[in-house]
């Protein structure tokens, strides 16, 4: 199980805060879309969360177990674990826009409050 | 040259359900899907977890149900209260039922994606019981909450590839109301298509499913009705698949003698259908509860269907002629039915009594008053569900005695006569009414392959059950009751004073014959008397001739005649 979790200042995962954004990325292996999704997710990160992020990996062909607990069908998924509430989108986040709406995460430079 | 006979039919799987086996010819298409289609309520989820229960309880195959609806736990509910412990069979593992909720708003698609993380966990949940039968619920849902349904096309087109590879067989239900979603399954869900409907009907409603396509096999492609009753779904095929049924030879007693003695001496066939018509009141009911005794009293079942009275009733109405029908509903060879006419479609009262016959395998079937099906439907729906339940009927051996109330009057009504063309055997009884009272006539109008009384036979209710009397025929015609018992007693007294009559005469004729032969006697003496004398007078002449002639020649002699 991968996990990136150097945000784009580089802070380790287990310093950062409670509410401190942490994405889990769901794949069905590493397929090109898995790859695409990763990137595309890091990027996201890297541009939009300067304070830190995570971003954990899961293969469910290593742990299909998840697949149920969290309820995956599609993939890729990604879960917005935190801050909550939780929210979740699927495909290889290539459309940027509805990643972000998706992921509800602030861009275009306006403040959002958590809710 | 030789016609080789090819084998078309592919490999099925039984699916246990109740007639669904015969309409199908042999079950669903073996490892690949099957797609149910059909509006809201209409039976599909029903159907296709019935499939996956009777797959695991029958022939041993676990199952999965995939629900994509919120309806798991009505599922467990609704199965639980026919009898069927859907929670029990997951303990051991024989079912899995996996809930995958899809609310709208899970789904924000950011990109390209595919389904596998929903293969992943169906390929988990298959390989924890070794399922070999599975059921997607509603895959709508899938179309509608994710917005590219070409990628779910796509991705369902591929399960069900490899559902086949694993030798699965596969029921999806679908929704009608989307034309798009449905059009699209049944593109692909080619091999068999099973349509379901829930069809209203002047407020009653009856289920109806038609297998739309099922290739390369042969299956019945009209309306089926089915019911969902308590012991799970019954489908009743409209067309029997064995048209021809062993017709008995035997006799079977009717429980009153002298109706045996009308019907060639012996009885009812066994397996043939009797209709008992009658004005009300006339005592129908009673010949039927005769015949269910001496079905009972053979130890053979008897079903009664109760239209109109309840079981209770009858019983006490039967008791106060000498019928005792509570010993054999007690003893569990009667069975009462009460059944309300009106809360049913025709079909579903057909399906209900099937169902029914098919569990207590009754020799013996009674529907009391039938007539009361009638109202129902049309006179052609009924004589269509007619020939239909007693093809049913003859196909199992079973005697069947439908009585009907005829509406009054002289004239027997159209339904009447179109029924009873389909009976083997016609017993009317008319009420009559002479001098105020009525009075009730039986006659055999028909019974198809026998020697049967034309008589006519008055029939009455003691407390020793019914009796049929000879009828009297007068002068004045056929009479009953105490216009008859009177006509007897006249009779009686005609014969005696005849018989005095007789007497007397007879003994006139003896005094003038022995008057006579006195006279005779006297005659006869006064004739012997004067022969005597008549004797006794000629003799003396003779004498007196002689005499005179010799005293003539003495004297000449004395005289000196000359020559004498």
């Amino acid at each position: 199980m991968d996990n990136w979790s150097k945000g784009a200042q580089g802070k380790p995962a287990h310093s950062q805060p409670e509410d401190a954004w942490k994405f889990q990325l769901y794949s069905a292996g590493e397929t090109a879309k898995s790859r695409r999704a990763v990137a595309n997710l890091r990027s996201i990160c890297a541009q939009y969360l300067p304070s830190g992020y995570s971003i954990e990996v899961v293969d469910l062909l290593a742990d299909p177990e998840r697949a149920k607990t969290e309820a995956i069908i599609a993939t890729p998924t990604v879960i917005r674990k935190s801050p909550p509430p939780e929210q979740r989108v699927i495909g290889d986040l290539s459309r940027t826009e509805e990643a972000l709406k998706g992921l509800d995460i602030p861009h275009e430079g306006l403040p959002k409050n958590p809710r | 040259m030789a016609r080789t006979k090819r084998k078309t039919e592919l490999a099925k799987v039984l699916t246990g359900i109740k007639g669904l086996d015969e309409i199908t010819g042999g079950g669903l298409p073996k490892g690949r899907p099957t797609l149910l289609w059909g509006g809201s309520g209409t039976g599909k989820t029903f159907l296709a977890m019935e499939f996956l229960v009777r797959g695991a309880l029958n022939y041993g195959e676990p199952g999965l149900f995939v629900a994509f609806e919120e309806n798991a736990e009505e599922l467990i509910t609704n199965f639980y209260s026919i009898g069927f412990d859907l929670k029990g069979l997951v303990g051991h593992k024989k079912l899995v039922i996996d809930q995958i909720s899809i609310g709208p708003g899970d789904f924000t698609e950011t990109g390209v994606y595919d389904l596998e993380g929903l293969f992943i966990r169906l390929q988990g949940a298959i390989d924890a019981i070794g399922a070999r039968r599975i059921a997607l619920d509603a895959v709508g849902r899938l179309f509608s909450e994710l917005s590219s349904s070409s990628i779910v096309r796509t991705e369902l087109r591929r399960l069900l590839r490899w559902l086949k590879e694993k030798g699965i067989t596969a029921v999806i239900t679908a929704e009608t109301e989307n034309g798009l979603e449905h059009s699209g399954l049944v593109e692909y869900v080619s091999d068999c298509v099973v349509s379901l409907e829930n069809r209203v009907r002047d407020r009653a409603a009856t289920r109806y499913l038609r297998i739309v396509k099922y290739r390369g096999s042969s299956h019945v492609s009209d309306d089926v009705p089915f019911l969902i009753g308590d012991s799970g779904i019954s489908v009743l095929p409209i067309t029997s698949v064995a048209a021809d049924y062993k017709v008995s030879a035997e006799r079977i007693p009717t429980g009153i003698a002298r109706l045996d003695t009308m019907l060639g001496g012996k009885g009812y066939f066994r397996g043939s259908s009797i209709l008992v018509s009658g004005d009300a009141g006339t005592g129908k009911t009673s010949i039927a509860a005769h015949f269910a005794q001496a079905t009972c009293k053979r130890g053979e079942r008897c079903l009664f269907f109760a239209f109109e009275e309840f079981k209770d009733a009858i019983i006490r109405n039967m008791k106060s002629i000498g019928i005792d029908l509570k010993r054999w509903a007690d003893n569990g060879l009667l069975q009462f039915e009460n059944m309300r006419p009106t809360l049913f479609g025709l079909e579903t009262h057909l399906t209900l009594m099937e169902k029914s016959i098919g569990e207590f395998k009754p020799q013996v079937v009674i529907l009391d008053p039938f007539s009361n099906l009638m109202d129902v439907g049309s006179t052609k729906e009924v004589k269509s569900m007619v020939s239909r339940l007693m093809d049913y009927l003859k196909m199992n051996g079973i005697t069947a005695l439908f009585t009907d109330l005829s509406k009054g009057g002289k004239a027997i009504p159209q339904t009447e006569i179109g029924i009873s063309s389909l009976m083997d055997t016609w017993v009317l009884i008319r009420s009559i009414e002479v001098n105020g009272e009525h009075n009730r006539l039986l006659y055999v109008i028909k019974s198809r392959g026998m020697a049967h009384s034309n008589q006519v036979r008055e029939f009455l209710l003691t407390d020793k059950g019914v009796d049929l009397l000879d009828v009297y025929l007068g002068e004045a015609g056929v009479l009953t009751g105490s216009a008859r018992a009177a006509q007897e007693m006249k009779d009686r007294e005609a014969a005696l004073l005849h018989k005095y009559e007789s007497e007397v005469k007879r003994r006139e004729f003896t005094r003038r014959k022995a008057a006579a032969e006195a006279q005779i006697a006297v005659l006869r003496a006064e004739i012997e008397a004067a022969e005597e004398e008549l004797r006794r007078g000629t003799a003396e002449g003779h004498r007196a001739e002689t005499g005179a002639g010799d005293s003539l020649k003495r004297m000449g002699k004395l005289r000196g005649a000359d020559a004498a």
